[in-house]
């Protein structure tokens, strides 16, 4: 009835929310088993609980060693970025030599406290590209209005012109993602993420149309977001099965590949 | 088997989307397994004269799909002649199922207009949709932000009106758990899942409500028809459910009818 494209699936954007559960690893055990049913081969964590917008360094700390107990079991299935706040750049820069630099750690993922577009979050960019680690920049075109410290796909833009050679993903598309597509366009350096948004058809075919499959990635943003409502936008879109193939998880496996070679992480 | 609740002819007036004419449409559904669709119109949203658009979703139900589509009605209550509009739907084109869009449309559930509606539609045996939404409210046009429909008045309604058969539609995502339950409770309101999210999401509403009044809706073509799909694969539901979904409780509401 559906055709599941028989591809390596690679999830950019997971987090421990949508299970219950006390600890990290009965929820990572839970989400394990929807990413069996859906044959996600390989999930990417961020972030612990609960939400912090604007996390204090004790706070991102205590959440990146969430995800770094989470992986402990799992060394096989799943990776993880380490939360940072470019609202604290010094130690933002410690938690990536903690973290990545000397931890299991892979890439960073920033949110919501501080707009890219700010010079301010340069070193924590060049930091994380020197050790290879991936870097996942949320972002958000709100018609309702963004956050102020919320940024944009313009925003990523801005970045991706100061760091022509650095690979950037940019989360969520924006959401509205035909805005965001042509946003980050001029930038080959960026991909985009298509996770945590609805399942809206002709999504991933514009994309595709005007970036090419190549920077594209599947992420799903669970628990809150199911596996479902992502993986469609690729299973049910109207582009080359090679196509899907890069977006479900080549992409990422190439784009990841560096560090996974650099730490000793089979895969 | 499977009965789609939640599927829309024409064209979404903010884009086009892959599979926006009727031949397309009724080939993807065909082949994805779909047996029965429930298909309104977009042209409901926004269009004023809802007579030629009921007659066109008529038309192309019977033009295509060789009895795949179901016809589903819009009525705008807010519109002259609104009540003509419903029994034409019914006399004409014997359709059993109307579909509504009050914030589009510019009213509350506590409008007593809506109240006279659900009368009517009760005794004139429509199984009533009400969308909630269309779209994310994030994303939509700026010169056209719609908020969702706020359902608070909708248990007392019902409770007036014992007979009635309401089926939510896109609602899943905003409607709040509270007020998920007190609906089910009434045991006149069904859900269908397109908008229901998070990991295991059909198993896990199903701990809040029945089986009976879930029922599977893509809100194909603006979702990917996948995305309903896979949810059902992504929750464990064994087989007397899976089959209540996918088909059984739409026939039977229908039936009913
Ligand atoms: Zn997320």
């Amino acid at each position: 009835m559906i055709r599941i494209p028989n591809a390596e699936i690679w999830d950019l954007h997971c987090h421990f929310s949508g299970v219950e559960g006390k600890t990290v690893d009965e929820r990572i055990a839970q989400l394990m088993v929807y990413a069996d049913r859906m044959n996600v081969d390989r999930l990417v964590f961020f972030m612990g609980w609960p939400w912090s917008t604007n996390p204090d360094p004790d706070e991102f700390r205590r959440q990146n060693d969430q995800v770094i107990q989470a992986l402990t079991h799992w060394q096989d299935r799943a990776f993880g970025f380490a939360y940072l706040n470019p609202m604290y750049v010094e130690e933002s820069l410690a938690e990536i030599d903690r973290c990545i630099a000397n931890g299991p750690l892979v890439g960073i993922k920033l949110w919501v406290s501080r707009r890219c577009r700010d010079e301010e979050v340069d070193e924590i960019i060049n930091k994380t590209a020197e050790l290879k680690g991936v870097i996942y920049q949320h972002t958000w075109l709100k018609v309702s209005g963004n956050r102020e410290t919320e940024s944009t796909p313009e925003d990523l833009a801005k970045l991706a012109s100061r760091h022509p050679g650095v690979p950037l993903i940019c989360g969520h598309t924006g959401g509205d993602w035909e805005r965001g597509i042509r946003a980050i366009q001029n930038h080959p350096n960026v991909s985009i993420g298509i996770g945590g948004s609805d399942p809206t058809a002709g999504f991933v075919e514009m994309a595709v149309r005007e970036l090419g499959a190549e920077r594209i990635l599947y992420g799903s943003d669970i628990g809150g977001r199911s596996f479902s409502s992502q993986l469609a936008k690729v299973f049910g879109a109207e582009i080359p099965e090679a196509a899907k193939h890069l977006i479900l998880g080549q992409n990422l496996k190439t784009m990841m590949t560096p560090i996974l070679k650099s730490k000793g992480i089979q895969f | 088997m499977i009965t789609d609740v939640n599927v829309n002819l024409s064209r979404w007036p903010f884009r086009r989307l892959p599979h926006d004419d009727p031949a397309q449409l009724v080939r993807k559904l065909r082949t994805s397994g779909i047996t029965s669709a429930w298909a309104g119109s977009f042209d409901g949203v926004l269009h004023k004269d809802l007579a030629s658009v009921n007659r066109r979703t008529v038309k192309d139900c019977e033009t295509f799909g060789d009895g795949l589509l179901i016809p589903v009605g819009s009525i705008n209550p807010m519109l002259p002649a609104w009540k003509d509009d419903m029994r034409r739907c019914r006399e004409d084109h014997g359709m059993k199922i109307i579909r509504l869009h009050p914030n589009y449309h510019g009213y509350k559930l506590d409008n007593p207009i809506f109240g006279e509606l659900l009368g009517l539609a009760v005794e004139q045996n429509f199984i009533v949709q009400i969308a909630l939404k269309m779209e994310d409210e994030r994303v939509h046009h700026p010169l056209m932000q719609v908020e969702m429909v706020d359902t608070t008045p909708l248990k007392e309604l019902v409770e007036q009106h014992p007979n009635s058969k309401i089926l939510i539609i896109n609602g899943m995502k905003g409607l709040q758990k509270n007020r998920l339950i007190e609906l089910a409770k009434t045991g006149n309101v069904s859900f269908e899942i397109s908008m229901l999210e998070a990991v295991g999401g059909v198993e896990n509403v199903l701990k809040l409500i029945p089986v009976e009044i879930l029922l599977f809706g893509s809100y194909f073509p603006f979702f990917y028809l996948e995305s309903a799909l896979l949810k059902m694969q992504e929750s464990e539901l064994g087989n007397f459910r899976s089959n209540a979904i996918f088909s059984g409780n739409a026939k039977r509401l229908l039936a009913e009818n």
